[in-house]
């Protein structure tokens, strides 16, 4: 069995279509994995393999995939880590689990994650933290963070996710795996359970940059309930370059430069990935982003405004938890939130309202609306003369638990490298480029709308020469 | 800065009730937060236009045809209150 898990998803699938190992043994395999989880990774777990022939011939050979709780699955519990959604299934699933479902990608299991998508640690579930398999004191970032763990610890093959300000990219990063936000758009959003409408994307969560790409492939297209969503331009291609010959990487001082608060390891890991890839043929010059510093500003009065608004919906009319259902309607509304939310959630309601409100929506909400509009016009000059964009996706390494929780704004300073790219609707992808003092380290290469491919060619001419051994916490 | 005032206007705006504790701790922490965020109110943005979505699609519209939608049931099936063929709630006026 170990051996069955020790493959990337696309050799699973390979060996599937030979005939050589069987998908439902696969599928078997991973569910017995994922069911004596013990990082909390998962909060539903299928009990068996679905029904079905022609698995071996579909595109994904019945490889089976770890979905976060956010998206609705028809019947399956899905709260999206909230204790207000407590008992909520879906009469319906999300058109991204639905397309992978018929490309041969069966539910494995609903992943924990942080409460709505709302922090950097895993640390704000309702089902509580997720444990980071290379260090159980620590966390698997966040908000995906159950589907990172998942995927690192080998409790599944492949995962999705939501990326808002960071979320695939972050704990991808954490937990020594690829995650990639797609462009704004490029995927449908329909059957996400939103945070923040103009910025959710869901996205993969995966060992390595091939299976990435495969699984994106089938991710993207335009869906009719989601006016937003974009007919993707051609298709997401498989990843062949094996160097990085004519490309030109920009390094943002904004954002990786002496003031910006990257930790020294981190730092010394991404001077010697840049170096690795100007062996491998680019051109690393400096870059600017003149309004970047200000994008982690924006972005905590953009996504709580969305965020607020979105909410709004969990009322204790329609669907999960009820309070005091005996009193007056206004009272019974407040006390189910008071009730159902979470201390972040809370939070975010509470800024995002401020920022809306009567008197204060210029100042606030107008002024960071104006400030993504330069964010946008920054990463359109920069990828006149740079192919991509490259960072740290996080400033440090995975953290201890509860080391930040006390201090909202030292968490949210977790997205610094990565909100930028969400304000612009930029596609973006974490690769582990190493290790620092014993944990991953995550490389974040960001391009222009729409170049998923030749980013996911450039990832894995690095993946290749980077050559990370993920293999550590699969045990 | 947010006073226990406006902490308490914020929450009612936002059908949030919330404990004596959580509204002390909700001024410090929102006033902290926003003490930072202040920062981009001294960029120079005049005439800069707002964004408010990345992409470029406006009025997207589709066939207006009737379709099938949720049988009445599932859509009721995960309500606190199913009443009636609708969703049951609290009187406004009682208490």
């Amino acid at each position: 069995m170990s051996e069955l898990i020790d493959l990337t998803a696309a050799a699973a699938a390979e060996r599937i279509r030979a005939r050589e190992i069987d998908h439902a043994e696969l599928f078997e395999a991973y569910r017995e994995r994922a069911a004596s989880d013990d990082l909390n990774a998962f909060v539903w777990v299928a009990d068996a393999p679905p029904n079905g022939n022609g698995y071996a011939d579909a595109a994904l050979a019945g490889v089976p995939i770890a979905v976060k709780d956010l998206f609705c699955t028809e019947g399956v519990p899905s709260q999206s880590g909230s204790k207000i959604l407590e008992g909520y299934r879906p009469p319906y699933t999300a058109t991204v689990v639905e397309k992978l479902a018929e490309a041969g990608a069966p539910l494995l299991g609903k992943t924990n994650q942080d409460e709505f998508a709302m922090g950097s640690s895993n640390e704000n579930s309702a089902f509580g933290p997720v444990l980071n398999p290379w260090d159980r004191a620590r966390v698997p970032g966040g908000s995906s963070g159950g589907s990172a763990a998942a995927v690192a610890a080998g409790l599944a093959p492949w995962a999705i996710g939501t990326d808002t300000g960071g979320s695939i990219r972050q704990p991808a990063a954490l937990c020594g795996i690829v995650g990639f936000k797609p462009t704004y758009g490029a995927c449908s959003r329909y059957g996400m359970i939103a945070f923040a409408s103009s910025l959710d994307q869901a996205g993969p969560l995966t060992r390595d940059v091939t299976d990435a790409a495969l699984l994106l492939r089938h991710m993207v297209g335009h869906d009719r309930r989601d006016s937003t969503s974009l007919e993707y331009p051609g298709e997401i291609a498989v990843p062949r370059a094996e160097s990085l010959n004519g490309i030109r990487l920009g390094i943002p001082g904004e954002l990786v430069g002496t003031d910006a608060g990257v930790d020294q390891g981190v730092r010394a890991n991404f001077d010697a990935t840049l170096r690795l890839a100007e062996t491998l043929g680019a051109t690393v010059e400096p870059c600017q982003l003149p309004h970047a510093s200000h994008a982690l500003s924006a972005y905590y009065l953009i996504a709580p405004a969305e965020a607020s608004a979105n909410l709004a919906r969990f009322d204790g009319v329609r669907y999960g938890l009820r309070v005091d259902g005996d009193a007056d309607l206004t009272t019974m509304y407040s006390r189910t939130r008071e009730v159902g939310f979470g201390a972040e959630v809370k939070r975010r309601i509470m800024l995002g309202t401020y920022a809306l409100s009567s008197g204060y929506y210029d100042a606030y909400y107008g002024t960071a609306q104006k400030v993504r509009t330069k964010i946008a016009e920054d990463f359109a000059a920069a990828f006149e003369r740079f192919d991509f964009i490259v960072t740290p996706t996080s400033p440090w390494t995975a953290f201890e638990l509860n080391s930040k929780t006390a201090d909202p704004l030292a968490m949210y300073l977790n997205d610094f490298c990565t909100v930028p790219m969400s304000l612009a609707g930029t596609p973006a992808i974490s690769i582990p480029s190493g290790l620092a003092d014993g944990l991953p380290v995550g490389f974040q290469l960001a391009g222009p709308a729409f170049s998923e491919s030749r980013l996911l060619d450039a990832a894995y001419a690095l993946e290749r020469a980077i050559g990370f051994d993920g293999s550590a916490p699969r045990r | 800065m947010l006073d226990r005032e406006q902490v308490l206007h914020v929450a009612r705006l936002a059908r949030l009730a919330l404990s004596d504790d959580e509204v002390e701790r909700m001024s410090a922490e929102l006033s902290h937060v926003l003490d930072h965020i202040e920062k981009i109110r001294e960029l120079d943005l005049d005439g800069v236009p707002p964004t408010s979505h990345v992409i470029d699609v406006v009025n997207a519209l589709r066939s207006d045809e009737p379709e099938p939608c949720l049988p009445h049931e599932v859509a009721l099936a995960s309500a606190p209150e199913p009443l009636h063929g609708g969703f049951g709630v609290p009187s406004p006026g009682a208490a």
